[in-house]
């Protein structure tokens, strides 16, 4: 069935994920996206530019976050802006992954879709700020 | 850095035809699962010409200008010392593969903040008709001397 504005309340949660980012993670994030600053994928580049230790792509974590709301919305609609601040980085070890959890949130609601706020944290603290999905519903 | 680059504006990139093995590709290391992003029958029953890419794809497209910025002579730009500080997408529509983009970044603004410099950049993205489909802005925080 598909989504409508009036199934829509503000402060609902509309999805909920959590994402085990890995070094392998980073490496194919890396040569998809063309982003191959070593400090995403190699300890020692990363420690010498004062780091310590590698750290995911911002983007990386921008396009896995808005996955849930992609999900969410299937074909029933479209993503129309998308806009994160980059406020803590996600370090991910050479070896298991770090856990990034995603909850999107209905924020506000017009005549056409929807502003979805999404609460993106990796050990407990959030790593984007003000990071905003507008929806527009197909079936508004 | 240069505080001169504020407005400046770079010749267009060279066209990007976006392939579909490429956007799955992204799709999958940005772990979608929406068959939008993978299967031409399910994107063309939702009325795409072909496979949908993510919201950040454009971002491969951006980087392309981004380059062009950091490596203008006169910018005056440490690429050891810039940070990624806020990204936005403003979408006329989705990317789809087929798509042929051409991007223009212009430097919307340049700022000293505390010893640092914030740089922000536009890029308007359009298509091989010439039709706006996404905007891309980034802004830059080049650290200062510590």
């Amino acid at each position: 069935m598909a989504i409508r504005l009036a199934d829509l309340t503000v402060g609902g949660v509309v999805a909920e994920k959590s994402y085990q980012l890995s070094r392998d993670s980073l490496v194919h994030y890396a040569g998809a996206s063309g982003d191959f600053n070593p400090i995403h994928y190699r300890d020692d580049i990363a420690a010498s530019v004062g780091l310590d230790g590698v750290l995911a792509h911002g983007m990386l974590t921008m396009g896995v976050a808005v996955q849930p709301v992609v999900e969410w919305l299937g074909a029933d609609g479209t993503v129309s802006d998308y806009q994160v601040r980059f406020t803590r980085p996600v370090p991910v070890g050479p070896s298991g992954g770090s856990a990034v959890t995603v909850t999107a949130k209905v924020g506000a609601i017009d005549d056409q879709g929807a502003r979805i706020d999404l609460t993106v944290t990796f050990d407990g603290a959030t790593v984007l700020g003000k990071a905003q999905v507008r929806v527009i519903l197909a079936a508004a | 850095m240069n505080p001169d680059l504020q407005g400046r504006e770079f010749p267009p990139t060279d066209p990007y035809l976006v392939g579909r093995e490429k956007v799955r590709e992204f799709a999958s290391a940005v772990f979608s699962t929406s068959a939008l992003n993978f299967d031409p029958a399910v994107a063309a029953a939702a009325g795409y010409p072909d496979i949908v890419a993510p919201p950040t794809f454009p971002v491969v497209v951006q980087e392309r200008t981004l380059a062009q910025l950091l490596s203008a002579p006169d910018a005056g730009i440490d690429f050891s010392r810039v940070v990624h500080g806020d990204q936005r997408f403003t979408y006329s529509r989705p990317v789809v593969a087929g798509d042929e983009l051409t991007a223009r970044l212009t430097v919307s603004s340049v700022k000293t903040l505390g010893g640092h410099s914030l740089v922000t950049a536009e890029s308007v993205i359009t298509d091989a008709t010439g039709a706006h489909v996404v905007t891309a802005i980034s802004t830059l925080v080049v650290r200062g001397d510590e």
